[in-house]
């Protein structure tokens, strides 16, 4: 931070950064750790912090208990299909606000940064009406649609940076040669855009993945819901129910988004503090 | 768990020229943009629009009478609805309890990691994990955390001869604080990568220029630090302030408004009236009092920062 910290000071830099490092992972640490305990230990009034018995009942107890296999497979429907839909409608869109200036960018752009502020029952109510007329409540491809639109922010958000870093001349060039708008978007920019489009489809995987309050209010059987809203049913009425189950489940949940994320956070912090550093 | 805004790649600037002019829109442009376009205008735009009109309607689900128009029949009885302004009243706590001691504490950690420490890998790597889980499984996580009996923080409690712990989420005292803690938890990573990139935006010559002048470390940051990150400061606070007002899944999932109502944040009591009770009109006067209160109170928030200049 400074050219000359001292060594006291440095010392105090490293105790804040463990007292970080700790709070950032003792419950994460927790909920792995009490996914392995066995029920007994679990039942002990004394808990211990990791377990002295490791045990694997609790993943087949969590499988046992609600139908988690299914709502992954509806998770991950949800998720991929929100994911790819989402990113071949915004990738032109997003083309058009990053090259051009005009009243539709500045209105699109608009809308990206007001999306952010609605609470999301005042969407929900209007979409729950609809797509009750359409017949599709409880329908995957209900939350689909509500998901692709609910992406579409973020990912016009983050695809227009990723044209911006596209040189222009390259497209210039394309288009004195006779190439036309199209042409140029598909053999010219896209390839280039090709690590950009896979970062925001991830992205938006992750986000549908782990999304709630859409799926709880659209979907009504436990055929038909996502992990999160099935995870709830762990909790039971009255308070937590299992708690090893719980956690195993859980776990199990946070998975994906996990590995996935760890696969393109590089992409979504480093393109952010490169482009920070460039200006 | 959206961030649009503060974590998107920034691409490089045009040069001097600016972008190339194209032609003025034309049919390739609105087939580039239709796809997305009617989407959005379908199931975004027109349900808002649906939504503020149903807010003046007596709309209730499973009725067989047609909905009728009221007026503002429903904001009066908002008005006098003390049980929603006591969720709003919670809501905004809420949301400034989380977002301020967030910002502290993100801007710490992002000072700790901008520096040069051996652990920045380790931070990078755990600062990942609140990040990516989905808000359900943090609610769970942290219920496990809070349980009176097995949970590692009575247990805790109980070694350092605190007492015998207590009962954390169905306190009513305890509460509010308890998921107060969960949502800074849950929104570090983002404030803390935002304000990291502002950080490195800092000019690091500035900084050496102020040492040599012999500056102190507070005046350093004052007076260079400071300025350079108070535009990414402004922003991913104004959003943190948002999001955590209209927050949803991460209570619902810890207290589910409990105890007593101590942390029914509006979003729960707008959804419980919406789909336990079946009242959309009434509900939906909600969401537009939460957006009018959310834009006068960012209006005059970013009117003060922006216009107040320095006042650090």
């Amino acid at each position: 931070m400074s050219p000359r910290t001292g060594g006291a000071a440095r010392t105090g830099q490293y105790a804040a950064l463990v007292c970080y490092l700790v709070f950032l992972a003792f419950p994460f640490l927790w909920l792995i750790s009490t996914a392995f305990k066995p029920a007994r230990e679990l039942g002990s009034l004394h808990p211990t912090w990791l377990p002295e018995d490791p045990t694997l009942d609790n993943f087949r107890q969590a499988f046992d208990e609600q139908p988690l296999l299914r709502a992954a497979a509806n998770s991950l429907t949800a998720a991929l299909c929100a994911a790819l839909i989402a990113v071949v409608i915004a990738t032109p869109m997003a083309y058009v606000m990053a090259r051009h200036r005009g009243r539709l960018s500045t209105a699109a752009t608009g809308w990206v940064v007001i999306s952010q502020a609605f609470p999301f029952v005042l969407v929900i109510i209007p979409l729950f009406l609809v797509l009750k007329n359409l017949h599709l409540i409880n329908s995957l491809w209900g939350l689909i649609m509500v998901y692709v639109v609910w992406s579409l922010p973020f990912a016009l958000w983050m695809l227009a940076g990723y044209v911006r870093a596209v040189p222009p001349e390259l497209e210039e060039a394309a288009a004195v040669d006779g190439a036309g708008k199209a042409r140029i978007l598909v053999s010219v920019t896209a390839p280039l855009l090709a690590p950009g489009i896979v970062a925001t489809a991830l992205f938006a995987f992750i986000t549908a993945w782990n999304e709630f309050f859409f799926a709880l209010v659209l979907l009504k059987t436990p055929e038909k819901q996502t992990l999160p809203v099935v995870l709830t049913h762990f909790l039971g009425a009255e308070g937590v129910a299992d708690l090893g189950p719980l956690a195993a489940a859980a776990a199990l949940a946070t998975l994906p988004s996990l590995l996935l994320f760890a696969f393109i956070q590089k992409r979504i912090t480093g393109g952010l503090t490169t482009g920070a550093v460039k200006h | 768990m959206t961030l649009t805004g503060v974590v998107a790649p920034q691409g490089r600037k045009h040069p001097p020229g600016g972008p190339p002019e194209r032609r003025r829109r034309d049919g390739a442009t609105w087939f580039l943009v239709l796809p997305a376009l009617i989407p959005i205008l379908l199931l975004s735009v027109g349900p808002l629009l649906y939504g503020i009109a149903l807010a003046f309607t007596d709309a209730q689900s499973g009725r067989t009478r047609s909905t009728r128009w009221i007026g503002a029949l429903n904001f009066q009885d908002l008005l006098h609805d003390t049980l929603f302004w006591d969720s709003f009243r919670i809501g905004l706590l809420w949301a400034v309890g989380v977002t301020v001691p967030q910002f502290v504490l993100a801007l710490g950690l992002a000072l700790l990691l901008n520096a040069n420490l051996r652990m920045r890998w380790l931070a990078r790597a755990l600062a990942i994990i609140p990040w990516a889980m989905p808000e359900v499984v943090v609610g769970i996580m942290w219920r496990l955390v809070y349980n009176p009996d097995a949970g590692i923080l009575n247990e805790t409690v109980r070694d350092l001869g605190l007492g015998d712990g207590r009962d954390w989420l169905t306190g009513p005292a305890t509460a509010l604080p308890a998921v107060i803690l969960v949502g800074i938890w849950a929104g570090m990573p983002q404030t803390t990568v935002a304000l990291l990139a502002g950080l490195q935006n800092t000019p690091h010559e500035l900084h050496e220029a102020a040492a040599l002048d012999g500056a102190g470390a507070w005046r350093r940051f004052r007076t260079v630090t400071w300025p350079a990150i108070r535009p990414v400061a402004l922003a991913i606070s104004a959003l943190n302030f948002i999001w955590n007002f209209n927050s949803f899944a991460l209570v619902y999932v810890l207290t589910s408004g409990g105890p007593g109502g101590r942390t029914r944040l509006p979003m729960l009591f707008a959804y419980e009236e919406a789909f336990r009770y079946g009242q959309f009109g009434y509900a939906a006067a909600m969401g537009c009092v939460m957006v009018a209160v959310i834009s006068v109170i960012l209006a005059v928030f970013l009117a003060g920062r922006l216009g107040g200049g320095e006042d650090a």
